[in-house]
């Protein structure tokens, strides 16, 4: 009764795709990236251009100031959908009190409402225990409400104020200001969540929420901190966008909230909490911005960039779970 | 030759297992004997749960081959293990908290009528099961409710309720007392009356003694010896675990001088499970809470702490009012190690430096930023007190039981507290390093540290205790100390069938 040599049944098979899922989540969507960013210079002429790279950076600020935030949300085991609400008040509020008073306060007015909603949030997924997910849709419907009764549903436009611009639309080494404040936001949140005491209570939340509470850590203290910085920071990003174009519509945010959601998971944050880092989140924001520039540059259907968009977004879900069981 | 094949149950041949650098199991070859009960011990991390994993198809091995009555399989699922008659109590109790006791017990194989969960079976079978059991568990409480042994009990009733040929037990007693390890400990002998096979891994070698036919000792993942049971003692159980011998169980006792300050002191606490208990520990007084499972020992601790709601007429951690949220106890320089170290203890993604120093981190704060170095050094030298390994960057999901455990205790010891709450604070530590906690628990108690001490080993409490409180039924019934601390008194007391030596 000797054991004998046998060829590998399936399920080792399984088992071994597996592990090997567990790597791509530890390296993350960083290779995926690089070899889109590579394909991408190779393939069409006009990619790799300071021109078009200085402004997918640009176009993304927004997003990956409000993903950085959105990280820590979701680290912490909660969930924020009324950024795209946020978003869109803040971006007309600051263009209608930046015509009627000063650019200064319109900017000033739309961060604060944004932290206004952002620590309401807090409160209601905190001292109400309500479920984030719903609370903040919840949220997202009362937000947008606002938004079209204080603008009557028009658009807001600040085109006779230039010094309203300027706030997103200075360059510095060629560089707009929108991208450079992103870099700057994007940094601090991350040097905060990898290396602060603030930053380890995140992470303790979102893993273990009892086990941090029993460890004296004040649970519900650090998740409002993470709603209120959300809520700061997709004003930030209505603002911006605002700024840039000199216009704003409350509606405008809708798109908003699932793109942000699809470049922080595509990055490897788990929307169960308690894992994810900002890197992640800035790349996968990056990753999805490059394959809409690639469909842009190739001149590829739109509608196939949705579908492409889709799949990448179960991919990435399907390898984060596969890959769980495993670890 | 053929006689004794059939005789075999399980042959596990050549099993090798690796989870990153570190060599879980390595090529362990053993023979497990039909209707035997087969016991493994070793140190912690000396690979018994993976082992018990293996067997039962929660992941493969990387080498070697299982072979069951004489047929090689490989399981890709506990599932299929299941269906081959293989199941696994696991150490670490995994239930669906939503789910009441009996849809738990019978997840997934539940009895049906038409189509529809049969709910008048359910309830029946489980009854049932419980009852033969021993156990007293009501089918329809939610398991999420349970205390810790009460989930095990759950556990260990599911496993009965699959009517396995084969039952690997992973440290079952661990969380429970002695009424129900008593229970327990018939059910495993009736298993094996009725031709079952049983592997038993347990860190309590009276048990291995006690139940097993035949033990294997496994250290760093290798067999070191398969014995007949009859043929070893615990100390040469222990001296092949540790690979020496061990010192004495127990360090001096080293009581409170008379008129030492109070440094933990509640009156007339009531919370749920806990009827108007009143107490005080003293500096450098070790006071064993003793009593059975739900006499409201762990509800006291928690209410103490501030982990759960709580009315009392004072409590106090010497002249500091405490507020009742653990972070308040904690600045008022209570600690609590939890009864439960999965649920209410380990960041189990996070690595063993962020586990251990999460309740100190204001002491590494710099403007808001942790200084790791000095992080590193401190928690190092708190695992190493511990004897923990001072693996400082794998997950803590990576750690085998015992040693997620001494991380609760590393926890614990760096906030330098001068009231610990224990409970359960040794559940699956090796005997190796349990003495050394033990030793650790004396130490600190010298230093001043009042420490209440709950456990379900009475050996335990008798060996640590300056004093021991009995619960019972959410109050105290009796209050022993010196000549008077005795098992049968506890016990007694316990019970309720004291012969009345209450204080
Ligand atoms: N998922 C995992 N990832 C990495 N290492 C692991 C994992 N599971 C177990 N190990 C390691 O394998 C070794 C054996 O662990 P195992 O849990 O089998 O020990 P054990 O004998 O059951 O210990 P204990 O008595 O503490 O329960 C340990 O060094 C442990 O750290
Ligand atoms: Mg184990």
């Amino acid at each position: 009764m000797t054991a004998e040599p046998r060829a590998p049944m399936l399920s080792e098979r399984l088992m071994d795709l597996g592990r090997r899922a567990l790597v791509i989540r530890r390296t993350g969507i960083l290779i995926p990236f690089l070899v889109t960013f590579a394909a991408l210079s190779l393939i069409s002429p006009s990619f790799f251009r300071f021109q078009n790279l200085t402004n997918i950076l640009d176009q993304q600020a927004g997003i990956i100031i409000v993903a950085s935030a959105g990280t820590l949300v979701l680290i912490a085991g909660g969930i924020d959908l009324s950024i795209g609400a946020i978003y869109g008040l803040a971006g007309a509020v600051s263009a209608q009190v930046a015509t009627s008073v000063s650019s200064p306060v319109g900017i000033l007015s739309g961060l604060g409402l944004g932290l206004l909603v952002g620590l309401i949030n807090g409160l209601i997924v905190t001292r109400f225990r309500i479920n984030a997910l719903i609370g903040t849709l919840a949220m997202s419907f009362v937000v947008s409400g606002f938004g079209a009764v204080l603008t009557k549903g028009n658009l807001v436009v600040a085109f006779d104020h230039p010094d309203f611009q300027q706030f997103a639309a200075t360059r510095i080494f060629g560089i707009t200001s929108a991208a450079w404040m992103m870099v700057i936001i994007a940094t601090t949140i991350g040097i905060l969540l990898a290396r602060s005491t603030f930053g380890r209570y995140v992470y303790a939340t979102g893993g273990n929420a009892e086990a941090a509470r029993l460890g004296g850590v004040r649970v519900n203290t650090i998740r409002v901190a993470t709603f209120a910085l959300s809520g700061v920071a997709a004003a930030m990003a209505g603002v911006l966008d605002a700024s840039r174009v000199l216009s704003a519509q409350a509606s405008s945010g809708s798109f908003l909230t699932f793109t942000v959601l699809t470049g922080i998971i595509v990055g490897g944050t788990s929307i169960l909490g308690g894992e994810g880092s900002i890197r992640r989140t800035v790349i996968g924001c990056l990753f999805v911005a490059l394959v809409a520039n690639g469909f842009n540059l190739l001149g590829l259907d739109p509608f196939y960039q949705q579908i492409t968009l889709g799949v990448i977004l179960l991919l990435a879900v399907g390898i984060d779970a596969w890959s769980r069981r495993f670890s | 030759m053929v006689a004794l094949t059939q005789d075999v149950h399980l042959d596990i041949r050549g099993l090798g297992k690796s989870f990153g650098a570190t060599r879980a199991l390595d090529d362990v070859s053993v023979e497990v004997r039909s209707g035997s009960v087969h016991s493994f011990v070793g140190e912690n991390g000396a690979g018994k749960s993976t082992l018990g994993k293996i067997v039962a198809g929660v992941f493969p091995p990387d080498q070697g081959q299982l072979v069951l009555r004489g047929t090689p399989v490989s399981f890709h699922s506990p599932r299929a293990a299941l269906e081959r008659g293989i199941a696994l109590v696991a150490q670490e109790v995994a239930l669906v908290p939503q789910l009441t006791v009996a849809q738990n017990v019978f997840l997934g194989v539940e009895p049906q009528r038409g189509g529809f969960i049969d709910r008048g079976r359910l309830l029946e079978q489980t009854e049932r099961l419980a009852q033969d059991a021993g156990f007293d568990l009501r089918p329809n409480a939610l398991v999420g409710r349970l205390s810790i042994a009460e989930q095990q009990q759950v556990e260990i009733l599911r496993a009965l309720g699959r009517d396995a040929e084969l039952i690997v037990l992973d440290e079952p007693s661990a969380a429970l007392s002695a009424k129900e390890v008593e229970h327990l400990h018939e059910i495993v002998r009736g298993l094996a009356r009725r031709g079952h096979t049983v592997i038993l891994v347990s860190h309590f070698l009276n048990e291995v003694l006690e139940l097993a036919d035949t033990v294997t000792v496994l250290r760093d993942g290798k067999v070191v010896q398969t014995n007949p049971a009859a043929s070893e003692t615990e100390a040469s159980l222990i001296a092949a675990m540790l690979g020496r011998a061990a010192g004495r169980a127990y360090p001096d006792k080293r009581p409170p001088a008379p008129g030492t300050a109070v440094v933990l002191s509640v009156s007339d606490v009531h919370a749920p499970g806990v009827a108007g208990v009143s107490l005080e520990v003293r500096a450098g007084e070790i006071v064993g809470l003793a009593g059975l499972v739900g006499a409201g020992r762990t509800e006291l601790a928690r209410a103490i702490y501030g982990a759960a709601p709580a009315t009392s007429a004072g409590m106090a951690a010497g002249v500091t009012t405490l507020p009742g949220s653990p972070s308040g106890s904690l600045r008022a320089g209570v600690a609590m190690i939890p009864e439960s170290r999965k649920d209410d203890g380990l960041l189990l993604q996070r690595p063993v430096r962020e586990n251990v120093s999460l309740t100190t981190l204001p002491i590494f704060d710099r403007l808001g930023f942790v200084r790791r170095g000095m992080e590193a050094e401190e928690v190092g030298s708190a695992l190493t007190k511990v004897s923990g390994t001072p693996r400082l960057e794998a997950p803590a999901s990576a750690l085998s039981g015992g040693n997620q455990q001494k991380l609760m205790f590393a926890r614990a010891l760096l906030a330098k507290p001068n009231v610990l709450i224990a409970d359960e604070p040794t559940r699956g530590v090796d005997v190796g390093a349990k003495r050394d906690l033990y030793r650790l628990l004396v130490e600190i108690a010298a230093q001043g540290v009042g420490v209440l001490l709950i456990s379900n080993e009475i050996e335990e409490i008798l060996g640590l205790s300056h004093r021991v409180v009995v619960m019972r039924l959410g109050s105290v019934t009796a209050e022993f100390e010196g000549a008077e601390m005795t098992e049968e008194n506890i016990l007694a007391a316990a019970f309720g069938t004291a012969p009345a030596a209450a204080a």
